[in-house]
């Protein structure tokens, strides 16, 4: 019982509680996650464009960061593995209205779906996609994955990784994609506004998001969760125009983020209706 | 502390008061908000939510001004902040 008179009698919502199942929450991601703070980042995001609600999909694939689809309170769809952009893709096709947000981990977009997601960003598919980056296969027990830093150890590199990582925002602008980004979910204001124009940007959107992994990557490179964010803190360089090909992920020189790509290039949807639909109305 | 001048309008200047409200049985415990507030009013409580972790509790719940960062960096939806309009705020 409460003895503070400012105090509410009822205490108010979660601002975000109208865009998650409830019912679903707390959910699957471990403490000190930042799959949840991506997430929460984009709900915000979609909030803030004005867009009703029912113009919204969201679309994932397998994995830790893909279970964002199950929480969500709008039209969502969990797809098979590496497969959530063929699927958003449809579904831009069927119905060039709706905005089609791609929510997934880079294990899902860049391992399993890699080509993909080359071909949609070359055809410059109308879809935003927001790929949580925590650097390993999370869901199977913390692999080497594409996008494991070089020497960084995981359980089937015990000794580690010697393999140079994928960097994933020059492959985004090698391969067409017409707005490219990356943030770590410590400036999450910047990650929210990033979406945000992501969703309303007409084009192919790639936004990463770098992320803690305690349990599968931090514990085997002695990174506690509050560790990994001071060096997204201390280790990160907010360049925004900055050339992508200078983006790798290397934090003994820092890993620079910031909006790499903003330009506009015509859609696949635009191309596709001035070819094959020349009397169409609309 | 004398380098630094009393902007002129200080006494005009209305700060934003806030009141912090805790959803103890979502979270998990990480301590972002409590690390990342730029306030230093959130702590690690001493007691257990339904899940044995332990959340946070604001023990300095007048000095909140509405920044809303615990709630954007919690990846749990376990914390949020309100504004506290200005004619119910005490002096």
């Amino acid at each position: 019982m409460t003895t503070n008179p400012k105090k509410l009698a009822k205490q108010p919502e979660h601002p975000l509680d109208d865009l998650i199942r409830t019912e679903r929450i707390p959910h699957i991601w471990c403490p000190g996650c930042g799959i949840g703070t991506a997430f929460s980042s984009c709900l915000s995001a979609i909030k803030a464009t004005g867009i009703p609600y029912n113009q919204f999909t969201m679309v994932s694939g397998i994995g830790c960061s893909a279970r964002g689809a199950g929480y969500i309170k709008l039209d969502s769809f969990h797809t098979t593995h590496g497969r959530a952009i063929p699927f958003a893709t449809g579904i831009k096709m069927a119905n060039p209205k709706l905005k089609v947000i791609v929510f997934s981990g880079d294990g899902d977009l860049f391992a399993i779906g890699g080509n993909h997601f080359i071909h949609a960003a070359r055809r410059n598919m109308d879809l935003t996609v927001i790929c949580v980056n925590n650097l390993t296969y999370g869901m199977t027990g913390g692999q080497c994955a594409a996008t494991t830093p070089n020497k960084a150890k995981s359980t089937t590199t015990p000794l580690g990784n010697p393999d140079a990582p994928f960097n994933l925002p020059l492959l985004a602008y090698a391969a067409g994609a017409s707005y490219v980004a990356r943030w770590t979910i410590l400036q999450t204001r910047d990650l929210t506004t990033a979406i945000n124009e992501a969703i309303v940007h007409k084009g192919f959107s790639f936004i990463e998001v770098l992320s803690p992994c305690p349990v599968n990557y931090g514990r085997r490179n002695k990174e506690k969760p509050l560790d990994t964010l001071k060096l997204y803190q201390d280790r990160t360089i907010i360049k925004n125009g900055a050339d992508p090909a200078r983006a790798d992920i290397d934090f003994e020189k820092g890993v620079v983020i910031g909006k790499f790509i903003h330009i506009d290039r015509s859609t696949c949807d635009d191309r596709y209706t001035e070819l094959h639909r020349p009397c169409s109305d609309d | 502390m004398a380098f630094w001048r009393v902007p002129l309008d200080a006494q005009e200047i209305q700060v934003i008061r806030g009141m912090v409200c805790i959803i103890d049985d979502r979270c998990k415990g990480c301590g972002y908000c409590i690390e990342f507030c730029p306030k230093d009013i959130l702590h690690f409580s001493d007691k257990f939510n339904r899940k044995g972790y332990h959340p946070p509790v604001a023990t300095k719940p007048d000095e909140c001004v509405n920044c809303h960062y615990c709630e954007i960096i919690c990846p749990e939806f376990a914390i949020y902040s309100v504004e506290i309009p200005a004619e119910t705020v005490q002096k």
